[in-house]
């Protein structure tokens, strides 16, 4: 696995613990107060920063560790959790996200933001009157862009910088300070090594060291994963409290840490004396505390103090009255260790899968159809077989779809960001409630619907929602209420958003519309056909264009990529209530609905999105126009006809319409055809297959897919062909680039 | 392309060929290429292809084009019968079925078996053909499929077609 492969896990790592940061803060924000809530916002946090200082991303360590401390206040108690510092926390949350993005895609965030926010989360940080401990993390970010060189408590910063390790500092200050180190077991468990951290110290300065052997219980007690050592180490160093806290950056969970600045800087020669733990230590031990490494040591040891480790044990046992502090801080560890219930598996695998397991569901098909063909009494033992291998292909085929299904929380947490940026631009009060999170759906779904859903939730917070003092002359809460939710029905995955705004203005999109050319003044519409007019192309309701939504795309553009994704939108809008918009969305990209159709002998697969309705032309309704275009007359309106098999060059001449079909599709550049094709066989959901991954690209043609019978049916291509019609050629690009 | 050149680049020692029939010719590739071999079945035919690719078919749930080989070497295009076997054969990146009268023979040889191509050969044959073998009275050609089937195949497909 090279670097950049582990630094892929480290950005998909830092989405995860984004999510998690972002949640835990809505949580906080809604008023929950547990402290395993601001513990999983701080770990995320601290994980970021741990990550980001492993690969050398200074600006996003640095503005971690600003957040951590400040979060490090919330946890201690320090700092209340109220509405204003949760929006801070928000924000910077929403700046750590752009950070890791920028870390990831390269560019770089705007460095006012960033100073402005660090400014705030030291604000807070210190506002709260941290104690001395805290005050000079928050007052000396690592390299932080704003390093703030006062601090209320008096402290002094010292400056460095990053590559300061080779430097000479002989002119710098010198501090000495007491470090207490006490590995946990799960230290161990992980891989760190105590001796190794103790040498990394021990390059910071000079350094005197004590061992504490006072856990130790007597040898046949002793459990051989045990932890029993800590270290109290004297360090006089120029480097400041944090670099020093740095050397144990990723053992600082899984061990106890304490650094203080000594005071007294002279006692250079510590001596060997162990040092008493803090009661806390002592709390966590009787159960906890287990180490795998040093066993031979450690044996060695034991004998020699035997009746010292005796005391120790009865000592323990008397404080083992967990304090609260301590017993959170094992919940926290305990939550953290059951988190990574999942594997991470290459799609490809995935995909793999299922289509193996979409051809054994064609395989028995065909095998019960040619045992049912030979077995004239349909109650032997085969048929029932076949009926429970049936039924289990079916059981198989649903599992492995689930495996690609990934719940759509992730994409309404971006959405929340999308309504607090917005509103707070606007000057709106809007809250988003989000329902059905978990309702699952393929990934490449979820992938794909990001944008049209930002652009519609933008599109709700400026122009849906009425500004607060419009709300309350409505007699409305002043706060605007966006609702998004997820659901499953019939198959399909049902995602609405609901805004209570002022809903459409009918008169004013009607208006625009004439303006746009895009209605005849005299057009009867009904309301609904007025609301679906927003989803015409080149059509803006916003009287000037604003920096948020109208920016040329509409919601047309919002329209064609739901329907690129085999999906259906619609609004329903009640003036002065709000506007509902409803997205109907196939769970999967790897099937699709569709109209099975027989076209000179061939059997094709028309999307059914794409159609509109079907119907039998009767001879007087067809109209020639022009030397060999044809038109069908539909309720009063003309539609030209297009003869697919003609198109697809399946024959010469065009077919009697008369003796076909016609299905009346829309196009995604609008307008309507009619699609002639020989007779509908049926309607099915079809498995998408490739056809570029062993031949070419074919005009027309979208993709392909197996029926039943095994064989390969093509899936029509419903825009390039009415795009054909119009007179674009569809290209027959007469390479066998089947092969090449 | 020399001829001497194309023979030499054909990797060292003795191989493996698969020969097929095609009319009263017979040819061969590597076996390496050849992934399976399977009966012939109705191919779904695919709209603006050109004359020798006969249509898609189903193989295990993969879209597998058919390369009718007589017409795609330039002879008369094959009206397949249930006899007719479809040499399933990797061509780079993509899997092709390449649709033959019958395969005929598996045959080891050493480089020394491979005669040079005569100069006489028109540009279809001197595109594809890398060498004749003679196998008791039988004259076997020797095909490479990359060469058949490139990858920019617009300016090949003029001579083909």
């Amino acid at each position: 696995m090279d670097m950049n492969e582990i630094k892929e896990i480290f950005f998909q790592e830092c989405e995860e613990q984004l999510a998690e940061l972002e949640s835990g803060l809505l949580k906080l924000n809604d008023g929950d107060r547990d402290p395993e809530t601001v513990n999983a916002v701080f770990r995320a946090v601290h994980s970021i920063k741990g990550g980001a200082g492993a690969f050398g991303l200074e600006e996003l360590v640095a503005f971690a560790h600003v957040f951590e401390t400040t979060l490090d206040c919330v946890r201690s108690n320090k700092l209340e959790p109220n509405q204003d510092v949760l929006k801070v926390m928000l924000r910077s949350a929403d700046v750590l996200a752009d950070l890791v993005t920028c870390s990831r895609d390269g560019g770089s965030v705007e460095e006012s933001r960033t100073r402005g926010l660090v400014k705030e989360l030291e604000a807070l940080a210190n506002g709260e009157a941290p104690p001395a401990a805290e005050a000079p993390k928050a007052a000396k970010p690592a390299a932080a862009p704003a390093a703030t060189p006062t601090d209320d408590s008096g402290f002094q910063p010292i400056p460095f910088t990053f590559d300061g390790f080779g430097e000479e500092e002989d002119a710098v200050e010198q501090f000495t300070y007491e470090v207490t180190f006490k590995p946990a077991r799960e230290l161990y468990a992980k891989g760190n090594e105590a001796a190794l951290l103790l040498r990394d110290l021990s390059r910071l300065g000079e350094m005197s060291i004590a061992c504490d052997t006072d856990q130790l219980p007597a040898l046949e007690s002793m459990d051989p994963e045990a932890s029993y050592f800590g270290w109290k180490i004297s360090i006089t160093t120029p480097k400041s409290e944090d670099e020093v806290r740095a050397v144990f950056e990723f053992a600082e969970w899984d061990c106890e840490l304490e650094v203080k600045l000594a005071e007294v800087s002279a006692d250079e020669e510590l001596p060997m004396v162990p040092v008493p733990f803090d009661l806390s230590a002592l709390d966590e031990e009787p159960a906890e505390i287990v180490e795998p490494q040093p066993k031979a040591v450690a044996a060695v040891e034991a004998v020699s103090s035997v009746a010292k480790a005796v005391n120790a044990a009865v000592e323990k046992k008397e404080s083992a009255a967990a304090a609260a502090a301590a017993a959170t801080q094992n919940n926290a560890v305990a939550a953290a260790s059951s988190a990574g219930q999942t594997i991470r598996v290459d799609l490809d695998r995935v995909d793999r899968l299922i289509n193996l397991v979409g051809e054994l569901v064609i395989n028995q098909a065909m095998l019960s159809q040619s045992v049912v063909e030979n077995d004239t009494n349909g109650t032997s033992n085969i048929n029932m077989g076949l009926e429970e291998l049936q039924q289990l292909t079916r059981e198989i085929q649903d599992s492995v779809m689930a495996i690609r299904a990934q719940p759509v929380k992730p994409v309404f947490q971006r959405m929340s960001r999308i309504v607090r940026e917005v509103a707070d631009m606007v000057g709106k009060q809007i809250r988003l409630v989000t329902e059905g999170e978990n309702t699952e759906v393929d990934k490449t779904v979820i992938d794909k619907i990001a944008e049209p859903l930002t652009h519609m939730i933008r599109n709700a917070v400026d122009h849906g929602i009425e500004s607060p003092e419009k709300r309350e002359a409505a007699g409305k809460d002043p706060e605007g209420t966006i609702k998004l939710s997820a659901k499953h029905r019939s198959g399909r995955i049902l995602i609405e958003l609901i805004d209570d705004g002022g809903g459409i203005n009918r008169e004013r999109v009607k208006q625009k519309a004439i303006d746009n050319d895009l209605i005849s003044p005299d057009a009867n519409l009904s309301d609904e056909e007025i609301d679906n007019l927003i989803f015409a192309p080149g059509f803006s309701t916003a009287d000037k264009i604003s920096d948020i939504s109208g920016r040329g795309v509409g919601m047309d553009v919002v329209k064609r990529s739901i329907q690129a994704l085999g999906g259906r939108i619609s609004i329903s809008s009640r003036p002065g209530l709000g506007s509902t918009f409803t997205m109907s969305l196939p769970l999967t990209l790897a099937v699709l609905d569709g109209m099975v159709v027989t076209v000179a002998g061939q059997t094709l697969v028309v999307p059914l999105t794409a159609i509109v309705e079907t119907l039998q032309p009767e001879a007087s309704a067809i109209h020639s126009f022009g030397a060999n275009q044809r038109l069908i007359s539909i309720r009063n309106s003309f539609c030209p006809l297009v003869d697919v098999g003609r198109i697809l060059n399946f024959r010469a001449n065009q077919a009697n319409p008369v003796e076909g079909v016609a299905l009346l599709v829309e196009s995604e550049g609008g307008g309507q055809r009619a699609l002639m094709v020989d007779a509908i066989q049926g309607q099915r959901q079809v498995v998408i297959k490739s056809l570029e991954a062993n031949y070419t690209h074919v005009p027309g043609i979208a993709a392909a897919t197996i029926l039943g019978d095994g064989r390969v049916a093509l899936i029509l291509d419903v825009d390039a062909v009415v795009g054909a019609s119009r007179g674009q050629s569809l290209k027959p690009e007469m390479s066998l680039a089947a092969a090449g | 392309m020399s001829v001497s050149y194309a023979v030499k680049s054909l990797s060292q020692g003795s191989r493996e060929l698969i020969a097929f029939r095609i009319g009263d010719q017979e040819f061969c590739v590597n076996i390496m290429s050849v992934r399976e071999i399977r009966g012939w079945t109705q191919a779904t035919p695919m709209p603006h292809a050109p004359p020798y690719v006969m249509g898609v078919i189903n193989l295990r749930g993969a879209v597998l084009p058919i390369i009718d080989m007589s017409a795609r070497l330039g002879m008369k295009q094959a009206e397949p019968t249930a006899r007719h076997v479809i040499i399933v054969a990797q061509v780079k990146s993509k899997v092709v079925g390449l649709l033959v009268e019958a395969v005929s023979d598996i045959l080891t040889i050493t480089d020394d078996n491979i005669q040079p191509v005569p100069e006489i050969s028109s540009d279809l044959e001197k595109q594809y053909a890398r060498g004749i073998l003679a196998i008791d009275t039988r004259m076997i050609c020797l095909i490479e499929l990359d060469a058949l089937f490139p990858e920019k195949a617009h300016d090949k497909e003029s001579e083909a077609a």
